[in-house]
């Protein structure tokens, strides 16, 4: 398969947004909402995509998001320039989370947001460094389309 | 594909394409073509923001005329508990009801008892209910409609306990033809609207085969002649005229009305579709999961905004607001028996009687590599646009106009800022604006030669 089948588009998300946040996650459902993605589909990457979203907002400086998406797969990847994890398998535990109260105030922060991305997506990768940032990246794949013919 | 009726109509006639429908459309349902609007069937979910905004009176509801009574032996009125809050604070739902008999219905009935029958029922489901939340009142049918075209996902989270409009027609028409030993057929229950989306849940409901009622009648339509036929007020019928309202239904008209009946710790009003917008994406991105119902209506306060009301909608809105007031100072609580509700609950008497399906909008191609090539074309196409919405093409939008031309739906042309020299030649209203300036990108063809190949 070329590259021509594969439909990509990248997102800068800055931290400490507040107000933009979660705007990568609806762009990236319409975009799959167009394409006629099962929406059982469309709202698993939703809500992953919406996760990483806000873990970029509220621990790191500056990330980026990746889509791409091919007749086989979504895939999410995301880059961010931030603290890094020290101890992932600590922070996959649900409810684990080092939000801040105000965070968690706002709504955020209640230590879901890593077992989220996983239970999610049908492959979940992450990789930190301490100091320099995360990395991850999401699969899903799409067994089968609703769309209209 | 499937054909969905529509309440809303263009008269081409009247219409002299403003474009103010077109902005206004929370939907981008609508397109200017050849200078007239038009709706597309497929994203319309009726919510009447264009009816209200069109100056020209070109797009109208499709509601029953008021001489469609004579069609039935026997005709009931139910009003929306909206018609409550279109007179002053004396006239109160007896006299009301009272006036539509005057105008020709056999009978008209309160649905307020019947909504606070409904929030008992609603309150009895909810203590049972385990499933993914909040749960969201399907009481406005742009709603449910919204929910069916762009939140497919969240369709199991609709409130299965039916509308009280459509409960009380069932129960009406089995009492009256119980009564004068009728058949159901013969027995005509109109509906008094606030807004011409009931119209599209009568004549296709989202669920089941056939709704209850018979059609629907504009509040705007019925208001004049309404008016004139009430009785004066008669001295000292002000207090007994208030033990017949429902307290607990009588907010069904107003924003908040169904929460206040409740009881919940967790519950969100929200009115307005932008609002709306904003609270479904939020549920669907996984937020929201400890609010236990959402009660959501396209028009701005609820029921009381909607397009075919007479009355400003925030004097209509405090009108209910005061009428409940008054209720609780004088301590009338007419409510329906809980007891009953319960039994009934457990017959299932209030369920909705079928599934809601999702109504998923087209996507760009049924096949999903032709659709990635199309959402790329799209993409290219946005980039040469001048992205100011003027919607000169007959899109709203440079991003939807992007769309429509790799749908087919329209040509690269229609911009006036890729081929100004089209509009100047057009010699037509539009061409009085001032010239387009010429230092946009030029228009690269090889696009819309890609799109003609990839076509059969």
């Amino acid at each position: 398969m070329g590259s021509d089948d594969v439909f990509t588009q990248a997102f800068e998300v800055t931290g400490g947004d507040f107000h933009k946040a979660g705007r990568v996650s609806i762009e990236i459902k319409e975009t799959l909402q167009e394409l006629g993605i099962s929406p059982v589909v469309i709202r698993r990457t939703a809500i992953a995509t919406y996760e990483a979203e806000m873990n970029i907002v509220m621990y790191a400086a500056q990330g980026t998001l990746h889509l791409a998406l091919s007749p086989e797969a979504i895939v999410i990847e995301v880059f961010d320039r931030g603290p890094g994890i020290p101890d992932i398998d600590m922070a996959m535990r649900e409810g684990y989370s080092t939000a801040t109260r105000e965070m968690q105030e706002m709504g955020f922060g209640a230590g879901m947001g890593l077992p989220n991305m996983k239970k999610n997506s049908d492959v979940f990768e992450i990789i930190s460094a301490v100091g320099q940032g995360t990395r991850l990246r999401m699969v899903f794949h799409l067994g089968g389309r609703t769309a209209e013919t | 594909m499937n054909h969905y009726f529509h309440s809303i109509r263009v008269e081409p006639a009247k219409c002299a394409g403003h474009m103010k429908c077109l902005r206004i459309c929370p939907t981008q349902a609508i397109r200017i073509r050849n200078r007239k609007a038009t709706i597309l069937e497929e994203k319309c979910i009726d919510c009447g923001e264009c009816i209200s905004i069109c100056p020209k009176g070109a797009i109208l509801p499709m509601t029953n005329p008021f001489g469609e009574l004579i069609k039935f032996r026997h005709s009931i009125a139910i009003p929306s508990p909206a018609l409550y809050a279109q007179f002053g604070r004396e006239i109160l739902p007896d006299r009301i009801l009272n006036g539509l008999k005057k105008l020709g219905f056999d009978d008209a009935q309160d649905l307020a008892l019947t909504c606070g029958e409904v929030s008992f029922a609603i309150q009895e489901f909810l203590r049972e209910y385990d499933g993914p939340k909040p749960l969201i009142s399907n009481t406005c049918p742009a709603i449910v409609r919204l929910i069916q075209v762009r939140y497919p996902n969240l369709i199991g989270q609709i409130m299965p306990i039916d509308a009280p409009r459509e409960l009380a027609a069932r129960e009406i028409k089995r009492q009256t033809s119980k009564r004068y030993d009728l058949r159901e057929k013969e027995i005509g229950a109109f509906y008094l609207t606030p807004c011409p989306v009931k119209m599209v849940s009568i004549r296709q409901p989202a669920e089941k085969g056939q709704s209850h009622l018979d059609g629907a009648i504009a509040i705007s339509d019925i208001y004049g002649p309404l008016l004139a036929a009430m009785e004066p007020l008669a001295k000292d019928t002000y207090r007994s005229s208030l033990e017949s309202i429902c307290i607990l239904g009588i907010g069904w008209a107003i924003v908040g009305g169904i929460c206040r009946t409740l009881r919940l710790r967790n519950s969100l009003s929200v009115s307005g579709l932008a609002e709306v917008i904003k609270v479904f994406d939020d549920i669907e991105r996984g937020k929201l999961g400890n609010i236990d119902f959402i009660e959501a209506y396209s028009c701005l306060q609820g029921c009381v905004g909607g397009s075919l009301n007479v009355e400003n909608i925030y004097s209509s809105h405090n009108k209910i607001l005061n009428l409940i007031e008054t209720l609780e100072f004088e301590k009338i609580k007419a409510c329906p028996d809980i007891r009953e509700v319960r039994k009934r609950f457990v017959e299932k008497y209030f369920f909705l009687e079928g599934k809601i399906e999702a109504r998923p909008l087209k996507p760009l191609d049924p096949d999903l590599v032709q659709a990635i090539k199309k959402r790329k074309e799209k993409e290219e196409i946005f980039k040469l646009l001048p992205k100011i919405d003027c919607g000169a093409c007959g899109s709203p939008s440079c991003l939807t106009f992007a769309e429509d031309v790799v749908r087919g739906e329209a040509g690269l042309t229609d911009c006036p800022f890729k081929y100004p020299e089209k509009i100047q030649s057009e010699g037509s209203k539009r061409s009085e604006e001032p010239p387009v300036p010429a230092e946009v990108a030029p228009f690269r063809p090889q696009i819309n030669n890609k799109r003609k190949r990839g076509r059969p």
